[in-house]
Order: C-alpha cells, then sequence, then structure tokens
C-alpha cells in the first residue's frame, strides 16, 4: 500500500479527446462555441495507507484526509487557481515541452490531521472528477496548523505538469 | 506572537518552539512545532514540490 507519484494515464487520452481546459479559454471549445469556459482543478489530500498511481482515473473519497478535529479540510480539497495559459517551448527541432502550473499555491488553515498523509491528487472537477496527476510528499501531520503546497516556478524544466517530447 | 494551538490561541513566550525541514530530489520541506509541557500544540508544514511530473509524447513513424 503505498501513492506513486505519476501523471496518471487517462489523463493523457483524455488530452487527446479534449477533456481539460487548463488556464483562461482562449479557443471557443466544447459546450460553447461562444462562451467558453475554464475547468476547475482541484488539490486533494489523501493518506499514506491509499494507493493512487497512474492508474487512478478520477477523484474517489476513499482514503483522502479528513480531520482529526475541527474543520480545516473539506472532503473534495482545495480548488486551485487556473489563471495560468499553458505555454510551450521548443527544446531542439525535433522536441519541445508544453507545461502548466497553478497560479497560487494550495493551502489549509486551523488543520488538524493525526493520521499521516503523503500524497496530493490534482484532478478537474469540471469534467467528472477526472484525475491529472499523483503527487507524493514526506509523511505529514498536522495539529492546529496549515499545511502550505507551495507551487513550482511555471518554466518548461520546472512547472507541475508538463507533457514532453524529446 | 500568538500561535494557533489546540487551547486556542497562546502567546508563543509560553510555548517551546521546534523547528526542521529537510530536501531532497522531490521537494523541499520546512516544519514548525510548539510544545506545551511536553505536548504538541501545534504543527505546520510548508511543502514545495520540486520534481515536476512529465508525460512524454512519441509519435511513429509511417
Amino acid at each position: 500500500m503505498a501513492n506513486t507519484q505519476s501523471v496518471c494515464t487517462s489523463f493523457l487520452a483524455e488530452v487527446m479527446q479534449g477533456y481539460h481546459q487548463f488556464g483562461q479559454p482562449s479557443l471557443t471549445s466544447r459546450t460553447s462555441l461562444t462562451s467558453p469556459t475554464n475547468d476547475t482543478f482541484k488539490l486533494a489530500l489523501f493518506f499514506s495507507s491509499a494507493t493512487l498511481n497512474a492508474s487512478t482515473t478520477a477523484y474517489s473519497s476513499t482514503n483522502e484526509v479528513t480531520n482529526t478535529s475541527g474543520s480545516g479540510y473539506t472532503a473534495g480539497g482545495y480548488t486551485l487557481t487556473n489563471a495560468n495559459t499553458p505555454a510551450s517551448t521548443n527544446t531542439s527541432t525535433t522536441a519541445g515541452t508544453g507545461y502548466w502550473t497553478p497560479s497560487a499555491s494550495a493551502s489549509w488553515t486551523s488543520l488538524t490531521v493525526g493520521t499521516a498523509f503523503n500524497c496530493a491528487l490534482m484532478y478537474n472537477s469540471t469534467q467528472g472528477n477526472r484525475a491529472v496527476a499523483v503527487y507524493t510528499f514526506a509523511d505529514q501531520t498536522i495539529t492546529a496548523g496549515t499545511f502550505t503546497l507551495t507551487m513550482p516556478t511555471n518554466a518548461a524544466a520546472t512547472a507541475l505538469l508538463r507533457l514532453a517530447t524529446t | 506572537m500568538l500561535v494557533n494551538t489546540t487551547y486556542g490561541e497562546m502567546d508563543e513566550n509560553l510555548l517551546e518552539k521546534k523547528e526542521g525541514g529537510f530536501e531532497d530530489d522531490n521537494e523541499k520541506t520546512t516544519w514548525v512545532e510548539y510544545w506545551l509541557d511536553n505536548e504538541l500544540v501545534h504543527r505546520s508544514a510548508h511543502v514545495t514540490l520540486k520534481a515536476p511530473l512529465e508525460a512524454v509524447g512519441e509519435i511513429q513513424e509511417f
């Protein structure tokens, strides 16, 4: 039983199907040809006993973090700020990287979680809670405190989510 | 400074403060704890993910 950091495999097909709208919409697509909207992406925390990995296809509350006391964590997780438009850059004539990072960090305040957690699932709550990626970190517990996940720099080599050709 | 604890807000001067952290290829993490008479009354953590996930695209030649 362990969580494993990975891009979710189902996400790869869903990108080609056009399920996920990261960033501010710049083209007409999907449900409306005149007023496109961007999707809502969330980050949910999971106990270390969960088994999220590349085969995770959608958010589920199974083994999701729950409050030991108080109400610092809400089921479903933190709504990420989806203001950054995905970008891309070429690294050669045959390779390049497309990338995206949420435009703000995720933070839970007044949180008490006494059971160890070590995983965050990013998923698209607008599109059937489809999974995007699983991120892992060292076991944490929080007592009447704040848990913050700071996003990396939104650049080709460091962005939170990258699609690359080599 | 007031610290949010399991007993409500308390003056930092009444508490024992412990700080720590670690860094590897995947993350940089810092944490702070406040203890009152050997009881943990506050713990916060700050995780910065360092290793971005990458999905590699490939094409097949005709």
